[in-house]
């Protein structure tokens, strides 16, 4: 079974790891709902 | 001509006290967890101010130890000394925090900074002695109000305490009742950065050969914000630190960008020596006390000391070419702009490889990569990862996709375009210029030919666009042209029509 | 995680029901990512955040883990993430988040 479609998505990006617009791109893909998409900075 | 980087300046400053008071990270829990275990660890795991002078990566930033020497040092470092450290460096000093408060209250023009008497009485003669403290400094220095003054602003007036070794010595007022952007924390803030920034403005001074006289511009690239409510960025940093630093024939001004800032205003100094518009300009910043202790969890949790202990700083001067400094190449500028995305191979792209292809360059054709030289030592146990290295693998992986080396040379990639990072985890201050003081050496010494400095931000953090950003340029030896060293093109011309009008009369003669 | 996400996560558990949502995270390193993992299954393990005792459970995955990766269009991964490949490290993020979702997800 899918993991991402029909679901909600929370992205958590980081700055230093995969930020959350590219994320986002990817998520659209699988059918799932990007509900938000934030990047964090650890640094 | 390109304009020249004359030179610069690294300073540190050790605010162990700021780190409780002061950083987010602390704040934040004293907001959410008043009675927290961690609050009451942080001060039993503040590092001395020798044990910061003597952290290896500490002597780097101030130019006692080369990068490629700092990478023989195996890790960790927090627990290692180094033999032969000392504070003051050849690009500037760390400064320890109770000279520091009387620096603060040096560029205070607002008397907003009181200092407790017996503190400055017992701080005076040391702070007075450094040679880089110039007179009109020292003259700024008032003797001190009594402690019970002190604390009455800070228990009824919402001051902002000042402490050294836990206890109350100054605090900073309000400026004013009901700004918010006036208020002690605000203020506290912006003091700060102000003075780190001047200090940096004084060794840089020193350190590039020039007079105070000579600077024409000042850019401030810090990430704090100075105004009141009507514009609450109004500015200006870089004016306000001129001034302190007595560069009396400089105006300035400020340039916000994040993380990116500090390489967006080496270009644009550069930009504007080049053009003709000023002849020397001077890019400044001073360092961030909301950052101290930032990741002090997270090492408080790994049994290390907090290492987020000081307020970092820089300059670079940059000059009409001077035919011997490194010059500052704007023919091959690297950007993200708008439309690059955020997708990592695209941020990338635009950073590196936009600004090589104007010269037809390959990424192999850069000797060193400057990116974000945070120190591993603070963002490893953190759990934010080596941050030079994860840039240098994609560089690197770049460098792979593009066909010019193989995946499997990733390794040498990054042990002969890198370097292991050593600055403080100060947001702007990492980001690119802390390697232009040893690269200014480098390339003089032909150990380096080309240079990439990279600047990256994370706009997203103001919450105005989701966009990241950054910048990058090259430092290159200087081509040993000079300003009026060459001829200039009238000079040419009319030598060019001499010979011609000899010629003629040559023909004409011999036609006669 | 930064204490405004975390207000976030639990506002969207309430709203849409913990069993709708799925966490993708990017995170840099294997150790972050575990954090953020317990922080949106068993709570924020540096009780700093709304999320501190908040047991939500949330389905969560790192977007480099291979069972994501199969759910996204190939092209837009190979834009969008897949040089990251070559940086992180995948094992250890993989191994962090199976513990995390093994031990706290219920869903």
């Amino acid at each position: 079974m899918a993991i991402l479609e029909g679901k909600k998505a929370i992205i958590i990006g980081d700055r230093d790891g995969i930020p959350g617009p590219a994320i986002a791109e990817c998520v659209n893909t699988a059918g799932a709902d990007v509900v938000f998409s934030s990047t964090e900075c650890f640094v | 001509m390109n304009s020249v980087i004359k030179g610069t300046s690294y300073v540190l400053v050790h605010t162990p006290d700021m780190v409780l008071h002061n950083g987010t990270t602390q704040t934040t829990e004293r907001i959410v967890n008043p009675e927290s275990e961690y609050l009451k660890e942080v001060p039993k795991h503040l590092r001395s101010f020798e044990d910061a002078v003597n952290y290896y990566p500490n002597q780097t930033y101030i130019g006692n130890l080369h990068p490629d020497e700092l990478r023989e040092v195996e890790l960790p470092w927090y627990n290692k000394t180094m033999d032969g450290a000392k504070r003051y460096g050849k690009f500037g000093e760390i400064m320890p925090q109770e000279e520091f408060l009387l620096l603060v209250q040096a560029s205070d023009m607002f008397e907003v900074v009181r200092l407790e008497k017996g503190f400055v009485e017992s701080h005076k003669e040391a702070f007075m002695a450094n040679p880089i403290i110039s007179e009109d400094i020292n003259a700024r220095i008032h003797e001190g109000v009594e402690l019970s003054e002190i604390e009455n602003f800070v228990n009824n007036e919402d001051a902002e305490g000042l402490y050294h070794d836990g206890k109350l010595v100054g605090c900073v007022k309000r400026a004013h009742d009901i700004d918010s952007n006036l208020s002690a924390h605000v203020m506290h803030e912006n003091l700060m950065s102000k003075a780190s920034s001047v200090l940096a403005l004084l060794y840089a001074v020193k350190n590039a050969g020039i007079r105070k006289e000579d600077v024409d511009y000042v850019v401030d690239c810090a990430e704090e914000a100075c105004g009141d409510m009507n514009q609450r960025g109004g500015g200006n940093f870089a004016k306000a630190a001129a001034e302190v630093a007595g560069l009396v024939n400089a105006t300035g001004s400020d340039l916000r960008g994040f993380c990116a800032a500090p390489t967006h205003a080496v270009i644009e100094a550069a930009a504007l020596v080049k053009s003709g518009a000023y002849k020397t300009v001077i890019v400044t910043s001073g360092g961030c006390t909301a950052k101290l202790g930032m990741n002090g969890k997270d090492h408080l949790k790994k049994e290390i000391p907090i290492l987020e202990d000081c307020l970092g700083g820089f300059a670079v001067v940059i000059t009409e070419n001077d035919g011997v400094s490194p010059e500052v190449n704007l023919d091959l500028l690297g950007r993200h702009s708008v439309g690059t995305g955020s997708a990592p191979q695209a941020v990338m792209t635009g950073l590196v490889i936009s600004g090589l292809e104007k010269g037809g360059l390959k990424i192999l054709d850069v000797d060193k990569y400057s990116p974000e030289m945070q120190n591993p030592d603070i963002t490893v146990p953190a759990g934010a990862g080596d941050v030079p290295l994860a840039n240098y693998k994609m560089i690197g992986a770049l460098a792979a996709k593009r066909g010019e080396m193989t995946p499997k040379d990733l390794n040498d990639f990054v042990k002969n375009h890198g370097m292991i990072g050593w600055a403080p985890t100060q947001g702007h201050i990492p980001s690119g210029v802390p390697y232009i003081g040893f690269g200014i050496e480098d390339i003089k010494a032909g150990k380096v030919n080309k240079a990439m400095i990279i600047g990256k931000g994370s706009l997203f953090l103001g919450r105005m666009t989701n966009l990241f950003d950054g910048v990058s340029f090259i430092m290159q030896p200087n081509s040993g042209e000079t300003e009026g060293g060459s001829f200039d093109k009238a000079e040419v011309k009319q030598l060019i029509a001499e010979a011609l009008k000899d010629f003629a009369q040559n023909m004409l003669d011999k036609a006669e | 995680m930064d204490l405004e996400n975390q207000k976030r996560v639990k506002e969207f558990a309430e709203e849409f029901g913990p069993e709708n949502l799925v966490v993708l995270l990017g995170a840099a390193e294997g150790e972050a990512a575990g954090l953020a993992a317990e922080t949106v299954t068993a709570g924020d393990p540096t009780f700093a955040g709304p999320l501190t005792g908040v047991q939500l459970g949330l389905k969560v995955y790192h977007v480099c883990e291979p069972e994501i990766k199969a759910e996204f269009d190939e092209a837009v991964y190979d834009e969008q993430i897949s040089m990251m490949e070559m940086v992180l490290d995948i094992d250890d993020i993989v191994s962090e988040m199976s513990a995390i979702r093994d031990e706290y997800t219920k869903y």
